[in-house]
């Protein structure tokens, strides 16, 4: 599988698309069965094993959640809640939290940098940081918080799907290590057959609401959950619902940036127009106007009170 | 005062050395901020080197043009009050765009025009500035939460575009009105300038070099 086909490029015009003529590839996805799930962690490991990231050895703050937040060197994290329904029931959720490689990416559209951030063909999304300037405009792009922007180098950082495994035939670093085979890996089609047989077995043991989360609004993911209750996925840490690009996102960048490319375009040829048409708004120093202000008499013995004899026409306005 | 006697001093020299830093200021903000707008012209931020240091750079080009605004608003604040004589400037709007001078129309040191960029100015510097300290990576933004960055960043980007237009009309305004720009670069301005384009300041100054005995 070679993930280095670019079929999307931050900052970079739709009208100048990407390389596209071997873009026939499998799309990819990775399917994360909350259900399976014991928290073990083992993900987390190897994913900082792999990427060599070595974040800071924090504090126990009274969670499980460790360490406490998505951070520039901790691309992927365990999220725990405990969840108590109507009857008083109590539900140890936990969900592996990180890049959802969105078919739709809000930080790829919000990015600034022309090929700061890409979409591969086989639907990874990956931040470029050699080309970042840390403005942070993903971290507003993006529906689901993901990206985090380093301290040390102000570059933005999150998940690759590990793009680079992929790109040699290898499955993501947290797939690979997951003891209980709560993550999988493979085509978005084979992951959606997976997640169907996962849900209908749910279904059965009496999770009804039992679904696949693969949210529309951002045009699909290429990370994708297997959950119980598919009906509220804010349950599980916040997982939103609907996720979207922001309107405030799509407005500034589907709305605002043609408006101000032509609102430039027509104060340009306005101003050209009115100086080709007007011509320079030029001084007589020797012409002195009868303006009652003026305390200095009139020079010209010509230059009565009614003389509206108009200026000399320097450039006829037709 | 010490100019030939048909001169005018229109902009003292702490004003002059202020606009012109601001101009340079300005330029360098505006142009990394539209390379950011508009990624086509990514090279945009060429000027102050590579996009990373356009990036470090553009904040602290910003808060340079605030401060010099805020000295500015100080100094010029008196002349941009809006005054009842501003309607005559209005009523004659086109006469002026047509470049016609054959009615006095009593504008002060400022006319209705640049009273109206004045506080648009100082309105768009405040919203640039309050929406860029939120913003500010490595500084401010992880202060904020993703819904108040969203909002900054899009009132950034409006204040940011409305001031660069205001600003090209005023270059334009400056290259149309001759005159203009020696005036902003020496300070002085001829009397013949002073009373076709600000018939009531230059009477003002006029009946004080009077009173005062400065003219010859």
């Amino acid at each position: 599988m070679n993930s280095q086909n670019i079929v999307r490029s931050s900052a970079t015009s739709t009208a100048t698309p990407a390389p596209r003529i071997r873009d026939h590839q499998i799309e990819v996805a990775k399917l994360i069965d909350v259900t399976t799930c014991i928290g073990c962690k083992a993900c987390q490991v190897a994913c900082n094993e792999w990427n060599d990231l070595r974040g800071e050895v924090e504090t126990n703050v009274g969670v499980y959640d460790n360490p406490r937040d998505l951070s520039p060197d901790s691309w992927t994290l365990m999220r725990f809640t405990e969840h108590e329904d109507e009857s008083g029931r109590l539900e140890w959720l936990i969900r592996k939290d990180g890049c959802m490689h969105c078919e739709d990416p809000g930080c790829l559209k919000a990015c600034p940098i022309p090929g700061a951030i890409v979409q591969y063909a086989n639907g990874i999304v990956d931040f470029q940081s050699d080309l970042c300037v840390g403005c942070g405009y993903c971290v507003a792009g993006c529906p689901f918080n993901v990206p985090r922007i380093s301290k040390q180098d102000n570059k933005a950082y999150k998940c690759t799907l590990c793009s680079d495994r992929l790109a040699v035939g290898q499955a993501p670093a947290c797939a690979k290590t997951c003891p209980t085979g709560a993550i999988s890996f493979g085509s978005k089609q084979e992951m959606q057959d997976l997640a169907a047989t996962r849900v209908a077995e749910l279904n059965e043991r009496g999770f009804d609401q039992a679904g696949l989360y693969d949210p529309a609004g951002v045009g699909g993911t290429h990370v994708m959950y297997v959950l119980q209750h598919a009906d509220d996925p804010e349950r599980y840490a916040g997982l939103p619902k609907d996720p979207q690009i922001s309107p405030l996102v799509s407005g500034w960048k589907d709305v605002l940036k043609p408006a101000a490319a032509v609102a430039g375009a027509v104060a340009v040829a306005g101003m050209a127009a009115h100086f080709i048409g007007v011509g320079p708004n030029v001084t007589d120093e020797d012409d002195h106007p009868e303006g009652a202000q003026a305390p200095r008499p009139a020079q010209r013995p010509d230059a009565g009170p009614d003389d509206r004899a108009p200026e000399p026409q320097r450039h006829a306005a037709e | 005062m010490s100019r030939k006697s048909d001169q005018i001093l229109r902009t003292k020299f702490a004003e002059r050395l202020c606009h012109w830093m601001i101009v340079l200021c300005f330029f360098l903000a505006a142009t990394s901020g539209l390379s950011w707008f508009f990624p086509t012209f990514s090279w945009l931020s060429a000027f102050l080197g590579t996009p990373q240091m356009a990036r470090l750079l553009h904040p602290f080009l910003g808060i340079a043009v605030f401060v010099g605004l805020c000295f500015m608003f100080v100094r010029f604040v008196k002349y941009n009050l809006p005054a009842r004589s501003d309607l005559i400037w209005f009523r004659n709007i086109r006469g002026v765009l047509m470049n016609r001078h054959d009615q006095p129309l009593q504008i002060g040191k400022y006319n209705a025009g640049q009273k109206i960029l004045f506080w648009a100015i100082m309105g768009a510097i405040l919203v640039l500035l309050v929406s860029g300290l939120i913003m500010w990576r490595a500084y401010f933004a992880e202060f904020f939460s993703i819904p108040v960055l969203r909002m900054a960043i899009l009132a950034h980007s409006v204040a940011g575009i409305g001031l660069i237009l205001l600003i090209v009309g005023h270059i334009y305004l400056a290259i149309w009105v001759r005159g203009s720009i020696s005036g902003m670069v020496t300070g002085y301005v001829s009397r013949a300038w002073a009373r076709q384009h600000h018939d009531r300041w230059a009477a003002e100054i006029e009946a004080r070099e009077t009173t005062q005995g400065v003219r010859k």
